[in-house]
Parts: C-alpha cells; sequence; structure tokens
C-alpha cells in the first residue's frame, strides 16, 4: 500500500523532478542549516505554455512602461510561455508570495533566498540545464545566499552596492567613510537618512566591523546576542539624527533635491537619476566598504510550470538581455558577456561589473540564523525574526 | 404552469410577512456576517497563531504569546499611544476648523452659494489620497512653499515629523467633519437663535447653551470619521511622517512577515473604536447618522 503510494507520488513527481536520489543535504559542518530533502531536475521536458514569476519592479519588462525596453515578448515568441509576472516590493513579500506555490520562478535577493530554501518553498536547481550559466562571474556562483552545501538553489541576475551618496554643496568635507552617518551623524542632525528596512542593522554592524575590532564581527549578517545589541545601541543613537527613513527610492531622490536629506545610504540607480535631475549628489564606496544585494532567481518547488522557468532562467542571464534588464533597473550585470550588448559603453564600468576588488568590499544581504553564517559554533546568532523587531524598536 | 407556481409562492410570501422579510435581509446579512464580522474574528483568531521564525510560515497552534509581547513591549505601547493622540489632535483641530466653516455654509451664506460651498468642500474627495499626500511633502519640504510663506515671519515650516502627520491628516479628513456639523446646523430652527436672543443671551451664550448642544451630535458622527480614519492611516505617515511609526505602519510592515503579530496590532485599533464608539453612542450621536 505504502509502497504504491510512494510509486505514485514518484510518478506525478517525475513529471517536474526526478525522484529519490538527493545528497544534496549533507549535515552541517560549516554552520549551515539543513534544507528539506529536494533535488534538482535533470531533464527539461516540454514546455507548459505559460510561466508565473515574482520578480522586482523593472526584472520582466514587456514593453508597457516603456516600449523599447521589452525582453519578455521575444522570450514568448521564442519558447511558447506567457509570462504572467506579480511585482513584489519587499523581499518579505517575495516570501509571502511564493508560500502560496502559485508561482514558478522569484527574483530573490539575499535575505530572501534562505528562508525559502529552509521553507522548503524554492528547490535546487540543475545549472547544466541553464546554458548561459557559464558565463556568470564566478564570484557570483554558489554563495551563501543562493546556494546550501554547494548545491546550486538559482542563477544570479545581477548585484549592486549600498552607497553613501551625500550633498556635494552641504557636506564638508566629503565623507569617506559611514562614520558621517553615525558617529558624526550628528554635524547633520534631521537630514540623515537611511535604508528602511532591518536589513539595514547589517549596516551597522560593518561600520562596527572596522570601528570597533574588539566586537570581534567577522560577518555583518552573523551577530550574537553582544554584537547584536551595540549596532541596535549605534542605530538608536542615529535615530536621533535621522530626518526619514526610506525604501520607495523615488520618495529618497525627492528628499535629496529638496535637501530635507543631505547625506545617507543609497543605491547606484538612485544616484545616476537624483543626478539626472540635477541633484547635487555623489555616491561613494566608504573606506569600510558595504552591505549590498545580489538576486537570484530560483524555482518553486510547486513549480506547475517548471520547463518554462528554466527556460526564463536561461534567457534572462542570456548576454544580450542581462545587459537590457541590467540597463533598465541600474545595476551590475551577472553574465560576464552582457557588457558587449549594453547600449551605453561605460556602463559595465559605471556598474563596477568585472570589478572584483570593488566587490570583495561589499558583503551581500544574506538571511541571519541562529547558526552563524561566520562558522562559529560556540556561540548562537540572532534570527532575522528578532532583528525585525529590533528594527521597530530603534525607529520607536 | 410557471406562471401559476410563480403565484402561489407570491400568494405565500403575501400571507407571511415574517418569511417575506427574512428572505429579503438574509442575503445582505449574510454578507454582513461572513465577510464583515467574520473577517473581524478570522482576525482575532489568527493573532493568537505564531509564527516559525525563520521561514516566517504560520504556526498554527494557541498561544496568547503575541498580546503578551504587545503589551510588554515598550515600543508598541508608545506607537499605540502615539496614535491615539494622533487621532485625537486630528479630531479636535477638524471640530475647531469645521465649525465656523459649516455655520458659515448652513446658517449665513445664501441658499444662492450654498449648494456650491457644498460643491467646494466635496471637491478634495474627488482627488487621490496620495496626490495630495504627496502635495503635501513638496509643500512641507525643506526650503519649501511653506518655509518660503513663513520666512518673512523669521520662522521655519514643521519639516516632516509628527506635526505634519497631524497638519496632513486634519486636511485629509476634514471635509467629513464639515458635512455632518453643516447637516446639523442647516436643521438648527432659526426660531431658537432668536429666542436665545429675546432672551438677552449674547452670542457666546447661545453659542454654548443653544447651538452647542443642539449640534453637538453632528460633531460626534463627524468624529468618528475623522478618528477611526486617523487610527488606522499608515500612508501618510510614510509619506510626510519623517521616521515617525503609528499603528498601522507597524501592521503593515508585520503583515508579510509575522501575519499573527501583525492581527495582534490590528486588534488595538479595533478595541480602541469600539470603545471609543460606545462612548459617542452615549451621548446619544449614533442616532443621527
Amino acid at each position: 500500500m505504502r509502497l504504491t503510494r510512494t510509486l505514485v507520488a514518484c510518478t506525478v513527481l517525475a513529471l517536474a523532478t526526478a525522484c529519490g536520489s538527493s545528497g544534496s543535504s549533507t549535515d552541517s559542518s560549516n554552520g549551515a542549516f539543513t534544507p528539506p530533502k529536494l533535488s534538482a531536475q535533470k531533464t527539461l521536458g516540454k514546455t507548459e505554455g505559460t510561466v508565473n514569476l515574482i520578480a522586482w519592479a523593472g526584472y520582466a519588462e514587456d514593453g508597457s512602461n516603456d516600449k523599447s525596453v521589452d525582453w519578455v515578448t521575444p522570450f514568448e515568441k521564442q519558447t511558447g510561455c506567457k509570462v504572467n509576472t506579480k511585482v513584489a516590493g519587499t523581499s518579505d513579500e517575495m516570501v509571502s508570495l511564493m508560500k502560496t506555490g502559485q508561482y514558478d520562478a522569484v527574483s530573490a535577493s539575499g535575505d530572501a533566498s534562505l528562508r525559502l530554501i529552509a521553507s522548503g518553498d524554492a528547490t535546487p536547481v540543475n545549472t547544466d540545464l541553464v546554458p548561459n550559466y557559464k558565463n556568470i562571474f564566478s564570484s557570483l556562483k554558489l554563495q551563501k545566499w543562493n546556494s546550501v552545501n554547494g548545491v546550486a538553489y538559482g542563477i544570479p541576475h545581477g548585484r549592486g552596492a549600498n552607497l553613501l551618496m551625500y550633498r556635494t554643496d552641504k557636506v564638508s568635507p566629503a565623507p569617506t567613510s559611514w562614520s558621517a552617518v553615525f558617529d558624526k551623524s550628528s554635524a547633520y542632525k534631521g537630514h540623515v537618512t537611511a535604508y528602511d528596512s532591518a536589513i539595514y542593522i547589517a549596516d551597522a554592524a560593518l561600520y562596527l566591523m572596522k570601528s570597533k575590532p574588539s566586537l570581534g564581527i567577522k560577518n555583518p549578517y552573523a551577530l550574537d546576542q553582544k554584537q547584536f545589541d551595540a549596532a541596535v545601541a549605534l542605530l538608536k543613537e542615529q535615530n536621533a539624527n535621522v530626518g526619514e527613513y526610506w525604501s520607495d527610492y523615488l520618495k529618497e531622490i525627492s528628499a535629496f533635491k529638496s535637501g530635507d536629506s543631505v547625506i545617507g545610504t543609497t543605491w547606484q540607480v538612485i544616484a545616476n537619476l537624483a543626478q539626472s535631475e540635477k541633484a547635487k549628489v555623489k555616491a561613494i564606496l566608504p573606506s569600510e566598504g558595504s552591505t549590498g544585494w545580489s538576486d537570484t532567481w530560483m524555482i518553486s518547488a510547486k513549480a506547475k510550470h517548471p520547463n518554462c522557468a528554466y527556460k526564463w532562467l536561461d534567457w534572462i542571464v542570456s548576454p544580450k538581455v542581462n545587459a537590457q534588464v541590467a540597463e533598465w533597473f541600474g545595476e551590475a550585470p551577472s553574465d560576464s558577456k552582457s557588457c558587449d550588448y549594453t547600449a551605453d559603453k561605460t556602463f559595465c564600468a559605471t556598474y563596477h561589473a568585472a570589478d572584483e576588488p570593488y566587490w570583495k568590499k561589499v558583503h551581500f544581504w544574506n538571511t541571519p540564523i541562529p547558526q552563524c553564517l561566520d562558522g562559529r559554533t560556540n556561540v548562537t546568532c540572532v534570527p532575522y525574526a528578532k532583528w525585525v523587531q529590533a528594527w521597530t524598536e530603534i525607529k520607536g | 404552469m410557471n406562471d401559476t407556481f410563480g403565484r402561489r409562492i407570491a400568494g405565500m410570501l403575501h400571507r407571511r410577512p415574517r418569511l417575506r422579510l427574512s428572505l429579503l435581509l438574509s442575503a445582505p446579512l449574510l454578507w454582513l456576517v461572513l465577510a464583515y464580522l467574520g473577517s473581524l474574528a478570522a482576525l482575532f483568531l489568527s493573532a493568537f497563531w505564531t509564527t516559525d521564525p525563520f521561514t516566517s510560515d504560520v504556526v498554527k497552534s494557541w498561544s496568547p504569546d503575541n498580546f503578551r509581547t504587545l503589551l510588554t513591549t515598550s515600543v508598541y505601547r508608545d506607537v499605540a499611544l502615539r496614535s491615539l493622540a494622533v487621532a485625537v489632535a486630528v479630531t479636535v483641530i477638524d471640530a475647531v476648523i469645521a465649525f465656523p466653516i459649516a455655520f458659515y455654509t448652513a446658517r449665513v451664506a445664501s441658499p444662492r452659494y450654498r449648494h456650491l460651498l457644498v460643491v467646494a468642500i466635496l471637491t478634495p474627495l474627488w482627488a487621490s489620497y496620495l496626490v495630495k499626500a504627496y502635495a503635501w511633502r513638496i509643500m512641507l519640504s525643506e526650503g519649501g512653499p511653506l518655509d518660503w510663506l513663513l520666512k518673512p515671519l523669521g520662522l521655519h515650516g514643521p519639516g516632516y515629523g509628527l506635526p505634519a502627520v497631524i497638519m496632513v491628516l486634519a486636511y485629509l479628513w476634514l471635509p467629513y467633519m464639515i458635512l455632518p456639523i453643516h447637516a446639523g446646523l442647516e436643521q438648527l430652527p432659526a426660531n431658537l437663535l432668536d429666542a436665545s436672543a429675546d432672551l438677552g443671551a449674547r452670542t457666546w451664550r447661545t453659542f454654548r447653551s443653544v447651538v452647542l448642544p443642539m449640534v453637538f451630535p453632528s460633531i460626534a458622527a463627524g468624529s468618528v470619521f475623522t478618528f477611526s480614519l486617523s487610527l488606522g492611516d499608515y500612508i501618510a505617515v510614510q509619506i510626510v511622517g519623517g521616521k515617525t511609526q503609528l499603528i498601522g505602519n507597524l501592521v503593515y510592515s508585520n503583515i508579510t512577515l509575522d501575519l499573527p503579530l501583525a492581527a495582534a496590532l490590528g486588534t488595538v485599533p479595533v478595541a480602541i473604536i469600539v470603545l471609543y464608539l460606545l462612548a459617542v453612542r452615549r451621548s446619544g450621536a449614533l442616532a443621527a447618522i
């Protein structure tokens, strides 16, 4: 009876995923957690005619925002997979949308990806089925936010750093360190801005990593209680000088243009847009390095259209399309060949696409979990749920 | 055949008015109970669940932890009190501004202009909430129109923050306060004012002893709108509130990650509004709505 049921289950599953063999989730030796046993698809089957995506705004453009910005229609023509996109505003929204099981793939940032892996919502990805995977920068492959124990859970899409932006006419001398928004932020009381998400606690931890070595922070996403408390205390001090927190990039541009904000974190794309609107701003990578984001296309464990999803994954990192999406969104592409296809020939230089020393200084968003990500086993780290609660308390 | 069947039904319904009434009301009542009260009950029930701290999966086990967190964590208490204070401030400001306007439109303006004035009061409601909030964001910005206006007086605009939130909410909900007061004042018999004057009462005395008691239910009715709308608002706060957090923001920021906690937070304004409605009911104002 039991055997029959297993067999039936396997037959059903075999349509989408290969049954049985796993070997993927060995026990944690490097402080990683053990994800549910799921295995990647072995071969590609017939495309299903449709694919449902969860994406950041601007990641799946079909020409409806700008006629010339369209990489969805050619995909539909080539593969016969009709694309339905659900745009999500935050990583948390992506996580909750993926839980519905109605979507096939998601462009998850590092602070969502591990959660999706741990909950069994995302399945391992067979990179052999994604021909363009071979062109992806090696520094993006099999990283802590897109793989567990050497098993890939997605295809890198692109990356960007959280920079320090300031008004050149109001901030002098020009800052070179994050101290301008932490220890020395009182100089700009009421005009400091910061990213409105719990993950921003990592920015404070990164600063403490350099300014207070005695705390022993090695990875801003692996904080034990003492280190975490120090970061929270630093942010509570900063709160007194913050004018507003931003999560909507249009809001940040308007605040910098008017001078309501004169210094704070930003993304490259925001700095470019603000400069194009004649705001006197400059964005730098401070001496301590910075936090950043690296997005990964992942496939749902409950995907109803996995073959179309694989086609999409390959499409979005193909050199031409990856160049298009990176330019539209304003991020560094993940495909090493895409730099040949950007409309603006200086694009890859501006966004440091192949500048490995630059990315060495960037700590990509990751989901904090009790098992310290820096490999420590003698302490437990503060998990993300606690970060969220602390963030509410920091804002008061 | 069909016709006779229809006639029989019609005849039966005609003879039994109670059956007729219950059939007529069952659809809207069902909607009220299921969609309206049902969702409130679901909100309350889900507040007792918990979430997996890492994967954010809702764990359906019974626990009062969320309410304990709510009561013991000082930040939630502070935010709830702050939201209550904002709602009260907005209501008071709206009442103070709305009364003279409503008095003018209802009693002073000539009947020809009265309708035009009411239309003018209603016009802002036709513009999108977001457009109005963003307009205020520009007005309140550093060196913006408000700063420019106050500069000759040696003053500075309030900038983004709690005062800005109260200002913008008071602006947004003002029509909801003016209209009930306008209606109340319109119904005020003119001869009462004359009688008060004949008996030697001056303006202030007439206002306090005649007008205010008569229109108080209307003010209370308007305050139900301004109070509950302010208590639940989270968008204006994000736009002009700077770093201010109100209870709506906490619900919003928890809803994707920790649904049970968001539900527990969501019961706070519900409880406050129920208490407020009970208080308003005691004043007899609900009879006027």
